[in-house]
């Protein structure tokens, strides 16, 4: 029988190589196939039941995720309600992921290849797998008083760190507490989800970085860049700026605000026309330099191209193949010129920085969870979108624009303001839209502002520095306190 | 007692033990840490559960101190890891459940199981002194197995449980005899071709060449294939059927030396199963479902499917112990204990569970290669068999080699008629490897 044996030890051995062969196909060889079947869910459990990492604002968690009760099941909690959502986006188990919650969510989640030794740390220490921490840009200071001083009305603050492109605020309305699209209760987060969906002005929707308008008289500043980078012009340079002038090919008047002159003689200094928002003088201006002009100029502002902050900016437009007429009506920054918050605020931070336009960014370092920094952000220049002593003269025009003119509601003391105004038709019987642009120097810092108030003034230039002014002004005072 | 106390063998299997428990205590430890501490289990329970294990060492150490070392140590291990996963399993349920004191918790049941296991391996040894005395009961053996394989078809007695008639169950507590048949048929088969082997194995007929059995010699297995075939269709499990045909057509092979045997056996199967399978629909589906399950995801393919995503999870080194969605597959902490050992301890952990098995497989055969009567070398071969072809037939079951079947991890899953039979063919391995040690011992050595 020994014989016999030894046999039967052999076909034992094969028979557990065999199951060991066997089992090689669903642990190692076929495992992202059965791993990615869709009634898998092993995944979505997964990513539920790890501690997500946090997202930080100046030291504070704007997105945390918090063990709940009697469950492994972590829930993520935003402390500041809405006030961060355009940034953070939400982390639903219905909706799934957006924004920086879906950008960075490997790193958050602890499946980045950056978090490999964290990863390996935590496995053989046999803690809990925790994800990575991702700080963002913004001031926490500055977010929260524009979210406060914009309200409820539909609009977008963007402000940036002018010398590094760091985006200090990022803050559309309306929008949505991402607390309520994250809650366990799949039935209230669908109900939510729906009002939101139905909501007329649109919460979902990323203001300051995707909602594009036209930017009215504040693109202005653009076309004195234009003017001033083309040699031909100064500050003092005289140009017509009488109430109403003729669009060429057409038998469309075009007029001023004033329904006046800007000075009494018919012509206005370049500057004057900034200070009073003089379009008859920029429509003159537009057709004097020639749309090819003014498009290279908003092109170097970062017109026509799109940014990834990492979130993606909607491209910022200026229309090419204009005639006369149309290259007017777009120097004032209508017809079809279109532009976000953000790109606003880009165009003053170039002037800000001494003519260097900056990569705008909102993160600023991804950590390990023991806030060990794995990758940090560094100032990239995009380009030179003016030259130094043009960003210099448009700095003064624009403090003079506070100081002499429309933008009076950022003449704050102590503080170095300089700002645009802008009104910009809708096109339709709605309000137009309410601008304001602003840079201000203090304490150390240049930051650039841009504010947007949707349908928010009434037919005036006034109304940006009515309604859209005191938002940025608020924004100002935050950032030096 | 200077050999109670210098006895090498017994020396070892105590420090295996111990390791045996450092291992599991570890395993325990970080199930723990996992699950957050939510369902403790008092220090008190490893101190019971660790003197069991030495009162079992003390027993042998009396009554078998020239018994094979490694055996309780690697059953102890199997039997400890599968306390820790069923402990897992239950926490991960009373994690996930609204009403905690209504979750039926499965660790202490398995604990009291293995208490009762070690129990009768003690008993066993204290009143089974040589293993060649079981041979007077040859018959006796044989109507035992063939009653309880038979039990669960008694109408009134019998209990259908997930679609298998694998039970019985008397005065509310239900049991599954065919786990202890399996002891039963083990004896009979040994001494049965211990007895008739030479007969079978002189005598036979050349048809071009190749050995043919005599009518009468194919009575006995015609009469084991009828059998499985019953059990096959009645009770509706391959896995069973399987096992009793296999632990048959194994020991004859290996008491005769004829290959032809297994030629006959493995045809008989095969036709027994396409029969059973053309006629049975449930027969169908099993195979339908192994064939396809990814066309069953929500319904018969479930498991299955549910118990590789797990294993998949698990990859190489595993996620961990308390780490991973075990309680995704239903009745993990039984019939698919295997999948959930795969998923939290990964490949590296299933290779080990394998190497614990064919230690204690090899260790049967090795048995049975020095046991100087042929009814304590069939025996062992026939445990062997036994123990060899229930982890072939589940895990190949769960990882989708063969169609799935009822048969669970020997020691691991949760389970008492499982776990204490397997215990007993534990003892009587312990029994036998005894009994041969002390019959080879070279002459003079007490």
């Amino acid at each position: 029988m020994q014989h016999q044996i030894k046999r039967l030890s052999g076909v034992f051995a094969f028979a557990l190589v065999a199951l060991m062969a066997n089992l090689l196909s669903s642990q190692v060889f076929q495992v992202e196939e059965l791993r990615s079947r869709p009634d898998n869910t092993r995944l979505i459990l997964e990513e539920y039941g790890r501690e997500r990492g946090a997202i930080v604002v100046d030291g504070k968690f704007i997105a945390k995720s918090v063990a709940t009760d009697g469950t492994l099941i972590y829930e993520r909690r935003y402390p500041f309600g809405s006030t961060y959502s355009n940034a953070t986006g939400y982390y639903s188990i219905v909706y799934g992921t957006t924004a920086i919650e879906r950008i960075y969510g490997s790193v958050l989640s602890g499946q980045d290849d950056r978090l490999a030794i964290d990863r390996l740390q935590q496995l053989l220490s046999g803690t809990e797998v925790r994800g990575g921490v991702v700080t963002l840009t913004l001031d926490h200071e500055m977010q929260t008083a524009a979210a406060s001083a914009l309200g409820n009305r539909a609009g977008a603050v963007v402000a940036i760190d002018v010398e590094t492109g760091e985006i200090l605020t990022l803050v559309g309305a309306p929008t949505f507490d991402p607390n309520r699209l994250v809650a366990n209760d799949t039935n209230k987060v669908q109900r939510y989800y729906e009002k939101l969906l139905q909501n007329p002005n649109k919460p979902l929707l990323n203001r300051p970085l995707v909602q594009t308008l036209p930017p009215g008289s504040t693109f202005k500043v653009v076309v004195a860049a234009a003017a001033l980078e083309s040699g031909l012009f100064t500050a003092a340079s005289e140009i017509p700026g009488p109430a109403k002038i003729q669009l060429p090919l057409s038998d469309k008047k075009l007029g001023n605000w004033q329904n006046a002159a800007c000075e009494s003689d018919n012509t206005v200094t370049l500057l004057k026309a900034l200070e009073v928002s003089c379009n008859t003088a920029f429509a003159w201006l537009g057709m004097e330099l020639g749309s090819d002009a003014i498009q290279a100029q908003a092109e170097a502002f970062g017109f026509n191209q799109s940014f990834d902050t990492p979130l993606t900016a909607a491209t910022s437009v200026f229309p090419t193949g204009l005639d006369a007429a149309q290259t007017a009506m777009s120097a004032i920054g209508q017809f079809d010129v279109r532009a976000t918050a953000l790109q606003m605020a880009m165009v003053n931070a170039a002037i800000l920085n001494d003519g260097k336009l900056m990569q705008p960014q909102l993160v600023r370092d991804i950590r390990t969870a023991d806030l060990q920094i794995l990758e940090k952000s560094e100032p990239r220049l995009i380009r030179q979108a003016i030259s130094n002593s043009t960003a210099a003269a448009l700095k003064e025009m624009m403090r003079s624009v506070v100081v002499n003119g429309t933008a009076s509601s950022l003449d704050l003391p102590g503080i170095w303001v300089g700002g645009k105004t802008g009104t910009a038709e809708t096109g339709t019987d709605a309000l137009p839209h309410a601008w304001m642009s602003a840079i201000m120097e203090a304490n150390g810092r240049k930051i650039a502002i841009a504010v947007v108030v949707e349908n928010g003034g009434g037919a005036l230039e006034v109304s940006g520095n009515q309604i859209a002014g005191p938002i940025a002004a608020k924004v100002i005072a935050a950032a030096i306190q | 007692m200077k050999n109670f106390i210098v006895n090498r063998a017994r020396n070892v299997e105590l420090g295996l033990i111990a390791i045996s428990f450092l291992i599991a205590g570890y395993a325990h430890w970080l199930v723990q840490i996992a699950t957050k501490q939510v369902y403790e289990i008092s220090p008190i329970w490893l101190v019971v559960i660790g003197t069991g294990a030495l009162a079992l060492h003390l027993v042998v150490r009396f009554l078998a101190p020239a018994a094979d070392p490694y055996l309780l140590p690697m059953a102890l291990l199997l039997n400890l890891l599968g306390l820790v996963m069923i402990h897992r399993l239950d926490a991960a349920d009373l994690i996930r459940s609204d009403e905690p004191t209504q979750v039926s918790l499965e660790a202490p049941n398995q604990l009291t199981w293995f208490f009762v296991g070690i129990a009768a391996v003690s008993v066993g040894l204290m009143i089974v002194r040589d293993h060649r005395l079981i041979q007077r009961f040859t018959f006796t053996a044989m109507l035992i197995g063939f009653v309880l394989l038979l039990l669960p078809l008694v109408p009134g007695l019998g209990a259908t449980i997930n679609g298998a008639r694998l039970w019985v169950r008397v005065a509310g507590y239900s049991f599954q005899p065919a786990e202890f048949a399996k002891i039963a048929l083990a004896i009979f088969f040994a001494a049965y071709l211990a007895r008739t082997r030479l007969s079978i194995q002189s005598i036979k007929t050349r048809f071009f060449g190749i050995g043919i059995p005599r009518v009468q010699d194919l009575g006995p297995i015609v009469i084991a294939w009828l059998v499985s075939i019953l059990v096959l269709v009645s009770q509706r499990d391959l896995g069973t059927s399987l096992l009793f045909f296999g632990l048959f057509v194994g020991l004859l092979y290996v008491a005769t030396g004829q290959r032809t045997w297994l030629a006959i056996g493995a045809i008989m199967f095969s036709a027994g199963a396409l029969i059973a399978y053309s006629l049975f629909s449930h027969v169908r589906l099993r195979a339908t479902v192994w064939l396809d399950p990814f066309s069953y995801a929500n319904a018969e393919g479930y498991q299955l499917l549910q118990a590789l995503y797990g294993f998949a999870s698990g990859g190489i080194l595993g996620q961990g112990w308390g780490e991973g969605f075990t309680w995704l597959v239903p009745y993990a902490n039984s019939d698919f204990i295997l999948a959930a050992f795969g998923e939290e301890l990964g490949y590296a952990g299933m290779a080990g569970l394998v190497l614990i098995y064919a230690i204690l497989v090899q260790r049967g055969l090795r048995i049975a290669m020095s046991a100087r009567d042929d009814f304590g070398s069939l025996l062992s071969i026939g445990l062997s068999l036994v123990l060899a072809l229930q982890l072939f037939v589940v895990f190949g079951g769960v990882t989708r080699l063969i169609p799935l079947t009822g048969l669970t991890a020997p020691f691991l899953a949760a389970g008492g008629s499982s776990l204490i039979s397997n215990w007993i063919m534990i003892g009587l391995l312990i029994r036998i490897s005894h009994t041969t040690n002390l019959l080879n011992r070279p002459a003079g050595e007490v």
